[in-house]
């Protein structure tokens, strides 16, 4: 009974985390594996090992279109949200100005409302000025909410630059022009690109502020949610495990040129 | 304008500097030259505006009031870029994405200059470490930084090199050797540097010239020597080194010496070694100059009497002393241990003498204190 206690004591922190990340990838484990499902129509029961679905991950009706619709929509709005909220977030950390703290706050709106009242307030305004929901106005609402997360992420960045480096680079000649690109931006970029990641994949995986905005047009969320009433295609698990995988990719791959950088 | 500032060579020279941040004075009404190819140290604590000076030299900060020239051109209202100044930074400031060589090749770059690469392996030879050229500054050690940081800034011939606290961050050892060489390779390129430091004896062991600087004034400006042997205020005896200061009186003057009555006991001050403006005076003596003697042994040149010994600390080349005088003022003694007389006892009577020339005289209106509660280990950053 001791050796028993003793033993469960010692390795507490790896049962603990055992538990922890098998409590986090059950549902992950579970929809690579339905990817393989011989289903016909719903995606519930186990029917058998097939990889058609892999073979043609288009075959179910318009997911594909709608797949590429939130590519489409996701690259836009991460590239508008990331130019505009890295343009901000050098005004917050850098600048001094008048109602800088207001500016501050003002940012973080948008990450604390809640998503149905801002998608459903964008789609009443976008009535009032006659746009019709549709591509564009998706775009418009997901730049919006990206921009705040743009924000911080950039910001924390810029926070933690020491400034004397751009005092080095203005001591050793360059002037304000190639002082910033030769020395801030480049060790911004991490920050950039961790938020342009991040704005992606917020777009991407939006469903409630798209459903008001998107008028007709359908996106990847959108074709979940509807398809989940009369069962939701086995392509979806694919797609679904293949962006997982897409992104377990970028992150290993972005973990190994770091470390490769420091010790090269 | 720029294009004959990044040109221009000669002294350096502030004309009445002022700089204020609100209602702080960081630096007040300071009028400095430092020529051409010398090495110039501004010590001073934390906060007495020695890096605020040199970050104006730097073009970093503005000045709120004066004018800073470099031979004929006036630079006070070119950018960084625009000066052909350089700063080795405290912190070295190392580009931490580039590789060395390209930390090093930066400023030529931004220049246009042609052949890089000579210009680079030089740089890197003087600091002997050609071997890291391609390393990114993160592998490097706290020395190696260091070398490159100056490496960076020498490799453009600037007439003027910067080094804020350059050495703060080495431990002893390192920081000795260092400074040996940055001394070496001043006399090598030839070039002016201007060093900021708290360290008195790193300014001592490498600068032509010291400009001692204390809430934003310049206290006195000298040769090591100089400084240390005739100091002008009390601030400048007590923070480079130890002095013993004596309050006491003029009464008379005996040819090129005055005659100065310590509590009761007349001795003898040079004339020229005296900064006093009327009678009252502070006598001030190192405490290497003293000679401590029992007293039955005879002694010659000033005498002060009636000493007991009140602390002995034996150091190996030397023994100091703590001896209690009459008027109860303690005096610091540093005895060389090499005269065959056996060390005394604490609580033994003793005469305390010295050669007249090597008193200085001090206002007696000023702190006697200034400048000793500064420990200058204690804090690297400035302001």
């Amino acid at each position: 009974m001791k050796t028993v206690s003793r033993w469960f004591q010692r390795n507490l922190i790896r049962i603990y985390a055992v538990v922890a990340f098998t409590y986090l990838f059950i549902p992950v484990a579970y929809t690579f594996a339905f990817s393989f499902n011989d289903s016909a129509k719903s995606n519930l029961v186990w029917k058998g090992f097939t990889f058609a679905n892999w073979q043609n991950p288009c075959g179910a009706p318009e997911i594909c279109s709608a797949l590429g619709n939130s590519i489409k929509i996701g690259f836009l709005a991460t590239l508008f949200s990331t130019i505009l909220g890295t343009m901000i977030a050098f005004a917050l950390g850098r600048h001094k100005f008048k109602g800088r703290s207001t500016t501050n706050l003002l940012i973080f709106l948008p990450m604390a409302t809640p998503e149905i009242v801002l998608g459903a307030s964008l789609l009443s305004l976008f009535l009032v000025f006659k746009i019709n929901p549709g591509f564009w106005p998706t775009v418009i609402a997901h730049v919006l909410f990206c921009i705040s997360f743009v924000v911080v992420t950039v910001k924390a960045r810029i926070a933690s630059l020491d400034p004397r480096l751009e005092q080095a680079a203005m001591d050793l000649y360059a002037n304000e022009r190639e002082t910033f690109r030769r020395v801030t931006l480049p060790l911004v970029a991490p920050g950039i690109a961790a938020a342009a990641l991040l704005a992606f994949s917020l777009s991407f995986d939006d469903f409630i502020i798209t459903n008001f905005n998107s008028g007709t047009m359908t996106t990847f969320p959108k074709f979940v949610y509807t398809s989940a009433a009369r069962g939701i295609p086995a392509q979806a698990n694919v797609i679904g495990s293949s962006m997982f995988f897409l992104a377990l990719a970028i992150v290993v791959i972005g973990q190994f040129v770091g470390r490769k950088r420091k010790v090269s | 304008m720029s294009e004959k500032a990044i040109s221009a060579r000669g002294d350096l020279k502030l004309s009445n500097i002022t700089k204020t941040y609100g209602d702080f004075t960081a630096v007040d009404d300071l009028t400095l030259v430092i020529p051409k190819g010398s090495f110039f140290a501004l010590l001073g604590p934390s906060g007495c505006g020695k890096t605020t000076t040199l970050r104006m030299i730097a073009g970093l900060e503005e000045p709120t009031q004066g004018k800073i020239s470099l031979g004929d051109t006036d630079i006070t209202d070119t950018k960084p870029y625009q000066r052909p100044i350089n700063t080795v930074f405290q912190n070295y400031a190392l580009f931490p994405h580039l590789t060395i060589f390209e930390n090093i090749a930066f400023g030529l770059r931004r220049r246009g200059i042609q052949d890089i690469d000579t210009a680079v392996n030089k740089a890197l030879d003087l600091v002997e470490l050609p071997h890291l050229a391609q390393r990114k500054p993160t592998q490097l050690s706290g020395g190696q930084q260091q070398r490159i940081a100056l490496a960076r800034a020498i490799v453009n011939r600037p007439a003027l090199l910067l080094l804020d606290e350059p050495l703060g961050a080495l431990d002893l050892k390192l920081r000795r050797q260092m400074q040996i060489e940055l001394k070496w390779i001043q006399k090598e390129v030839g070039l002016t540097f201007v060093h900021v430091t708290h360290d008195q004896e790193e300014a001592m062991t490498m600068a032509d010239t010291i400009a001692v600087m204390n809430e934003g004034r310049i206290e006195q400006m000298g040769s090591p020597a100089d400084l240390y042997d005739d100091p002008e205020t009390a601030f400048v005896a007590n923070f480079l080194g130890q002095s013993n200061l004596i309050k006491g009186t003029v009464t008379g003057n005996d040819g090129a010496n005055q005659i100065v009555d310590l509590f009761g006991q007349k001795i003898a001050l040079q004339k020229d070694r005296s900064h006093a403006v009327d009678n009252s005076i502070y006598a001030g003596i190192r405490p290497e100059k003293f000679r401590i003697s029992r007293l039955e042994t005879a002694t010659s040149g000033n005498v002060l009497t009636g000493g007991k010994v009140e602390d002995v600390s034996y150091i190996g080349v030397s023994t100091q002393y703590q001896v209690l005088m009459p008027w109860g003022q303690e005096l610091m003694v540093f005895e060389q241990n090499d005269d065959g007389v056996a060390p005394f006892n604490v609580g033994e009577s003793v005469n305390i003498s010295w050669e007249p020339i090597f008193t200085f005289g001090l206002r007696g209106d000023e702190d006697a204190e200034a400048g000793t509660e500064v420990n200058p280990d204690e804090d690297l950053d400035d302001e």
